[in-house]
């Protein structure tokens, strides 16, 4: 056999990287599409009447919310896992044929799972509880996507050089578990023609919880998947771009361990905010009040110690706007932890619920810190896989500052529209009857569900930027030697 | 006692004793660190030390390895 120095083998973390890009766009198009149609209600049927069941705003809704979280955010989890999960345990996936194999099962049946996600929620079947939608067929598929993964990361751990889990393991760990539960009992459903000996759809389910029962377990996954999908992941790919392309350790690595079992302990307790003023127990409100609150000392550990991890290197934030991305994200988490406790007050929440500021918040979360993370992270990890700089500096740039634009736009639109929204709902005349009809109150956000839609095109205007300036970089950029690739990424004008 | 009561009661003392592990955690974490039992920073160059051929910050030593 040749005997070749060894490498990690990036094959299946480029698979996921494409999937990102390709499943990004189409999960920001759809949110764009639906933005328009919220502004213009024509848009519903803009592919004509007869194709109107596809496009109008309750089909599409999941297609984008699912895109985002399932398509989008996850393949960039799995992306950076396949690359950190290699480098900081110091073995390569070359080394195992297995896992090499359990990596490439991987992302076949993802993609499997996709299509069957995509038609599915585009044909209308879904069992109708928010980010759960899938029937359960589709939920079996996802739980072997999930335990195929999980056999693969710990089957890396297993075989590691490096003792300790660098303090980003234990957040891919965390998100292998902390979904895994969240997903099963979620989920768990009676298929109604199994039980019911033949009556209605093979593929239809309903929950196993109802009413009251059903909210609590439904919103104890909702909240948490935001927790495990898009906070406990995204954390850990900035525990590792951040300091590897500043080329400065991690502040404090304590600091970073406290944090870790801080946010494991208290956003577990914090799904109940989402039910404030419901059917659900008073003192299980509180609690989901309380326990939100609590929950920005740990965002705030992790979100300080990477602006920390920055001192004295500053100018980076200005020479390179990959740093400028991680940045950003940073902040936008700062702010979204900050602005979802305030909300989850109950006084707050009163004004807030069902209103677009929520909408407004989870997007700054979103856009702001999930989105350009796993943006920055695909951006640093691009020249290491395809060997080969980043195609443009300067088209980086361009991307960075119409998105930042577009998420201001997005969410200071959408507080303002949310706080008109609620104080329109309660407003009353000294007989205790209400001011306002709902359609006076629609008339009155028009011009801010307008400003949203620009804000999303805006964004979505990067996100094909992004593409290009990949897929540049996968084929046509200029060539580049190891070295070039210790920390900051090497970029092309 | 009824059981709300007892589970409410339950739950608040859980909570307490949570807080004092993780309190605890900080006093191990930062203890360790000063008397030199062991170094905690020493971990965040696993990520500015991750080619291949570097050496491990801290090797896994062949006792620790399943016999191969």
């Amino acid at each position: 056999m040749e005997n070749r120095p060894l490498e990690y083998d990036y094959t299946v973390a480029k698979w996921f990287m494409l999937t990102t890009v390709v499943l990004g766009i189409v999960g920001m198009l759809v949110g764009v599409i639906l933005a328009w149609e919220m502004a213009f209600p024509a848009v519903n049927t803009i592919a004509g009447e007869g194709l109107a069941e596809y496009t109008n705003f309750s089909r599409l809704r999941p297609l984008h919310t699912d895109a985002v979280i399932f398509g989008f955010t996850l393949s960039g989890i799995f992306a950076t896992w396949y690359y950190i999960g290699q480098r900081v345990l110091k073995v390569s996936m070359a080394e195992s044929k297995f896992l090499m194999f359990l990596g490439k099962l991987h992302f076949a049946l993802y993609l499997l799972v996709v299509v069957a996600v995509v038609g599915s929620l585009l044909l209308g079947i879904t069992t109708s509880k928010e980010y759960a939608e899938f029937e359960w067929p589709i939920d079996i598929a996802v739980v072997v996507v999930w335990v195929i993964w999980g056999m693969g990361l710990f089957g890396l751990i297993g075989i590691r050089r490096e003792k300790s889990l660098y303090i980003s393991i234990w957040y891919y760990i965390a998100t292998f578990l902390g979904i895994a539960m969240l997903y099963l009992f979620n989920n768990m459903a009676i298929p109604t023609y199994f039980a019911s000996g033949g009556v209605g759809a093979w593929y239809h389910s309903v929950s196993m919880y109802s009413g009251t029962n059903d909210a609590l377990v439904q919103w104890w996954y909702g909240h948490n998947a935001v927790a495990f999908g898009f906070t406990v992941p995204i954390v850990a790919m900035i525990y590792y771009f951040l300091p590897k392309e500043s080329g400065q350790a991690v502040y404090s690595y304590k600091l970073s361990l406290l944090a870790f079992w801080g946010l494991m302990f208290v956003y577990l307790w914090a799904g109940g905010h989402h039910l404030l003023f419901s059917t659900v127990p008073d003192w299980m409100q509180t609690m989901g009040s309380v326990f939100s609150v609590v929950l920005i000392l740990p965002s705030w550990g992790s979100a300080i110690n990477m602006l920390l991890t920055m001192k004295g290197e500053w100018q980076q934030v200005a020479s390179s706007p990959l740093i400028k991305f991680m940045i950003l994200a940073s902040t936008f988490y700062m702010f979204s932890t900050l602005e979802g406790p305030i909300q989850a007050i109950k006084s707050v929440n009163a004004l807030a619920h069902f209103t677009d500021w929520i909408v407004g918040h989870v997007h700054d979360g979103v856009l702001g810190w999930v989105a350009f993370m796993i943006m920055a992270a695909l951006f640093h990890m691009a020249p290491r896989v395809f060997k080969r700089e980043i195609y443009s500096k300067s088209l980086m740039n361009t991307q960075f500052w119409i998105q930042t634009l577009g998420v201001i736009l997005y969410f200071t639109s959408m507080w303002i529209a949310g706080i008109t929204q609620g104080m329109m709902w309660r407003a009353h005349d000294e007989f205790g009857n209400l001011a306002y009809s709902f359609i006076d109150t629609v008339a009155v956000l028009h011009p801010y569900f307008t400003i949203r839609a620009v804000g999303g095109t805006l964004y979505l205007v990067g996100m094909f930027l992004f593409a290009y300036n990949m897929y540049k970089t996968m084929t046509s950029s200029r060539r580049v030697e190891e070295s070039e690739l210790q920390n900051a990424s090497p970029m092309g004008a | 006692m009824d059981i709300a009561t007892l589970q409410a009661y339950g739950y608040f003392f859980f909570t307490g004793f949570l807080v004092v592990l993780l309190y605890s955690y900080i006093y191990h974490l930062y203890s360790s660190q000063k008397k030199g039992t062991r170094d905690y920073e020493k971990y965040g160059n696993i990520a500015l030390h991750d080619e291949v051929t570097d050496q491990p910050i801290e090797e896994i030593s062949k006792n620790d390895e399943i016999k191969k």
